[in-house]
């Protein structure tokens, strides 16, 4: 073990010290008034038990004044942590400096969901903006009776509670509680996740009086990692560990059924774990397991190649039965008013199968020792790790200490949960703690990957030109064929290679908008998955899940109306978005590129090498984000530089607009990267996507030349999501500006070279 | 068969033993716990292992340690430190450059041979010369303000 982690983890050990005191008192008999008298008392000497409904459970005011934040969510690189301390030293009136924020470890934070659906600030901000707000409330009253003074004259100023009107009046939170823990109880409702909530009586500030929510402070963990001081989860290390590989069929759905051990019989120390489906090595040395891992001799069972060729997916998707069908919003009566229009328009787009393909591969550490496990992982949702583990080990779920470690960019339902359950089944059967990291091949070919899908639009016009109904289909695979975390085993690959009983979920998603057309339906649907079982295929969540392959169809949708009946895209949006926040980041994002009106496409390019620009926009959940891209095309390559970007982007109340800069600008690459060059490649057996060359993303001769991000801020609006929401539009901008561009309106995701050009033929 | 092997890195010589074909990256992290350089593809695709040799970038996932020798090994961790940052290093800090920051050792390291060897380089060139580098985060606009602001310090 490193020595950054073993401080970190001295003093989480420290705090459980003291929780443990506390489960031996509860056992003993308390008398009545002694424990009515606990009850009262707001600060105990021993921490109280590490659930939902104890603020202890998120603040704890250390003896130097220090305060101490435990968080039930990650940051994955967004900076998230940043804004968690400046809205936590906000309520409580402290230095931001003074704060301190543990994330991520089950032993000091209760489940508040992980990284998940750009909750960070959403419902987990709100969640300790809530508890740092009756911490405050609760020292208040604490210092009332202290000084003697009712608590409304008073006020505290970096940590310490004044009279109002006599300065000499003064005594600390440390004075107050330092070292000590709240004993105080919430109001929680009951659930864990993203929905947990827990508001104790406090009421929060109000925004006009903030002076820490709103700065752009910087991130404090980058120059760790740029001098090379932080330990990734792939650095840990623990005595007597032992590195591990998994080893996958060459065609998806194979078994063992043959393993040659004397293959690597060479290998000092390797050797082989082989249960079912479920197929790892394990040695001394990391070089030594991959060599094993490589060199095993296996036979694997006759299996029927699972998928079909990859140029007949989208025909699949057509033709494969529906497993679910949900509508999301229905207004009038669309089906009636088709059969009268005096137009019809349709189209239908189609989205490949993506990959995380995150920069390094998945990777745990599984240490089982006396029926207790720790592990560590970069997973997005150590809480449901912890509960994976417990399951997959049949070891009590307090048994089981997870600490979340920074690992490679996490988007979504990666590799990670995976990770852990395999190396957890390996850890088991060898006796040692193991640290298993995927290889390339298998961190992009059998991550679970986005869905693919298929969308068909419509939508009905009267006479002068109308839109009086839109009909809106999603047909694809599942976002949760495997769910969006690892705790049940049958959601991973170890608990499927193992034979558990699968439980494919379905569900996909409609269009965020404010389209107010009089008759309206959005629906989706789902098909079963192309093989059940341990697949390369399998579908779950990845970074805006499903957000981007229905954004590409509606907005260039939209972008289709508006030029069949000759309108400036923006104009025609303005006639039809109800919503005046929606209103807004259109009209902004229009004015800061210097929209001037007119319809699609430009007509006035020659020669191989054209220009256009489009816009798209979209809601997800309360926040809104408009998106114009000018883009250049060579018609001869089929080359797209996604050139100029402006965004405009409102979700509340900003915590951090440097944080919100950057978290947007790398949302509009990252799905520039899916928009142009993304798609997993497959053949019969399995996938062949399988490292950077076969699943390219986009390079630095390929990023945009500009990114111009208008930023709106509502402090009286509660915050919302934002890892996310700027993903969405980025599709359909681009291929509406390549429709301005061309003429040729591209209705296959990726917009790569290829596509490009045999659109433009 | 494992051989021992001697190697400077980062100014210290070191002795390890390892299978000759063993890749600089697992000696550098497992044996000396130098965990900077990260496993990003094994296959030399990514860069996020990327360490100098002698001065150039150099994939150790793909450099076997017979082939080190004698020559000089500077990881992230030799190439400036808090008091003495390169001034890469110092442009990522003021940029906030990462997300994850897995990838980052591909990109400072490559980035400082380049600067080193050009000077007053353009966007365009700047582009060319990091074109093999991976980030799936998504950082590149900041890249390239970092490694401008670089440019602009080293003259």
């Amino acid at each position: 073990m490193t020595k950054h982690e073993k401080s970190a983890n001295f003093s989480r050990r420290a705090v459980l010290k003291a929780g443990g005191a506390l489960v031996v008192s509860v056992g003993a008999p308390i008398a009545f008034d002694s424990a009515r008298a606990a009850e009262s008392d707001p600060a105990v000497a021993t921490k109280p038990a590490l659930t939902p409904d104890q603020l202890s459970s998120y603040i704890a005011v250390n003896a130097d004044g220090t305060v101490s934040a435990y968080f039930g969510k990650m940051d994955m690189g967004q900076g998230l942590s940043v804004a968690i301390r400046q809205m936590v030293a906000e309520e409580l009136d402290v230095p931001f400096a003074s704060m301190k924020l543990f994330i991520g470890d089950t032993d000091t934070s209760v489940n508040q969901g992980g990284a998940s659906g750009s909750t960070g600030v959403q419902d987990g901000g709100k969640q300790m903006r809530m508890a740092a707000a009756e911490a405050r409330r609760v020292l208040v009253e604490m210092a009332a009776d202290k000084l003697g003074l009712p608590a409304d004259q008073l006020t505290v100023k970096d940590g310490v509670v004044h009279a109002a009107n006599d300065a000499t009046k003064t005594i600390s939170y440390a004075q107050l509680i330092g070292g000590q823990f709240f004993n105080v109880h919430l109001d929680w409702n009951g659930k864990y996740g993203n929905p947990l909530y827990a508001p104790g009586k406090a009421k929060p500030k109000n925004p006009k009086d903030y002076t820490i929510v709103g700065k752009p402070l910087p991130r404090q963990d980058i120059a760790p990692k740029v001098f090379a001081q932080t330990d990734f989860a792939m650095d840990i290390k623990v005595p007597g560990m032992v590195h591990g590989r998994m080893i996958r069929p060459a065609i998806a759905g194979a078994v063992p059924v043959k393993v040659d051990e004397s293959s690597i019989a060479d290998i000092p120390s390797a050797r082989v774990v082989w249960d079912n489906g479920f197929l790892g090595v394990v040695a001394e040395k990391e070089w030594d397991a991959i060599r094993a891992a490589r060199r095993l001799k296996v036979e694997w069972s006759n299996a029927t190649p699972p998928f079909p060729n990859q140029a007949a997916l989208y025909d699949h998707i057509r033709k494969a039965s529906t497993r679910k069908r949900e509508v999301g919003e229905q207004i009038g009566n669309v089906d009636d008013v088709f059969k009268t229009a005096a137009r019809v328009i349709e189209a239908e787009y189609e989205w490949p199968f993506q990959s995380h393909a995150r920069m390094g591969p998945g990777c745990a550490l599984v240490d089982i020792k006396d029926g207790h496990v720790t592990c560590w992982t970069g997973t997005q949702k150590a809480h449901f790790v912890q509960t994976g583990l417990a399951n997959i080990l049949q070891i009590p779920h307090d048994h089981v200490h997870v600490i979340w470690t920074t690992g490679p960019g996490s988007y979504g339902r990666s590799d990670a949960d995976d990770c852990v359950a395999d190396a957890a089944v390996l850890a088991r059967a060898v006796g040692k703690p193991v640290r298993l990291q995927y290889m390339r091949d298998q961190g992009t070919g059998w991550d679970p990957k986005a869905p693919a899908s298929i969308h068909r639009v419509r939508a009905a016009l009267d006479a002068s030109g109308n839109v009086v109904a839109y009909d809106f289909l999603s047909k694809g695979f599942s976002r949760v064929d495997v769910d969006t975390n690892g705790s049940q085993p049958r959601d991973t690959l170890a608990g499927q290679t193992l034979g558990v009983a699968l439980k494919s979920g379905d569900g996909f998603g409609v269009p965020g908008d404010s389209y107010g057309f009089a008759n309206k339906r959005t629906a989706w649907e789902t098909i079963a998955p192309l093989l059940d079982r341990a697949s390369p295929l399998r579908t779950a969540h990845m970074r805006d899940p499903v957000g981007p392959q229905i954004h590409f169809a509606s907005e260039s949708f939209i972008d289709e109306l508006a030029a069949a009946l000759k309108v400036d895209p923006v104009e025609f949006r303005l006639r039809y978005v109800k919503d005046p926040r929606d209103v807004a980041v259109i009209k902004a994002a229009a004015q800061k590129a210097g929209w001037q009106s007119r319809p699609a496409p430009r007509n006035d390019q020659r020669g191989d090498k054209v220009s256009g620009r489009g816009i798209s926009y979209a809601q997800r959940g309360p926040t809104r984000v408009a998106v114009i891209a000018e883009v250049d095309v060579n018609r001869s390559t089929g080359k797209i530089w996604a050139r100029k970007f402006t965004v405009a982007h409102d979700c509340g109340q900003i915590i951090n607009p440097d944080g919100l800069h950057h978290v947007i600008e790398n949302n509009v690459v990252q799905a520039t990267s899916r928009t142009l060059w993304e798609e997993v490649k497959f053949d019969n057996k399995t996938v062949t996507s399988v490292d950077w060359r076969t699943y390219p993303i986009l390079d630095m001769t390929e990023a945009p030349e500009q990114v111009d991000i208008v930023m709106i801020n509502h402090p009286e609006i509660a915050p919302s999501g934002a890892g996310e929401a700027a993903s969405r539009p980025v599709p359909a901008a681009i291929a509406n500006a390549v429709f301005d561009a061309t003429g040729v309106r591209i209705r296959r995701a990726p917009l790569s070279p290829e596509n490009v050009k045999s659109a433009l033929s | 068969m494992s051989q021992t092997f001697s190697l400077n890195v980062n100014g210290k010589d070191h002795t390890v033993e390892a299978e000759p074909d063993t890749p600089l990256l697992y000696v550098l992290r497992d044996d000396l716990g130098l965990n900077n350089p990260h496993f990003g593809c094994g296959l030399g695709q990514c860069g996020a292992c990327t360490v100098h040799i002698d001065g150039k970038p150099v994939h150790s996932c793909r450099r076997p340690i017979s082939e080190v020798g004698v020559k000089k090994v500077v990881t992230l961790a030799g190439l400036g430190t808090p008091d003495r940052p390169h001034p890469l290093q110092a442009a990522y800090v003021q940029e906030e450059v990462p997300q994850c920051a897995y990838c980052i050792n591909g990109w400072i390291m490559t980035a400082a041979a380049f600067l080193r060897d050009n000077k007053k380089p353009t966007d365009a060139e700047i582009r060319t010369a990091l074109r093999h580098l991976k980030c799936r985060c998504g950082t590149h606009m900041a890249i390239l303000r970092a490694v401008k602001r670089a440019a602009a310090m080293m003259g």
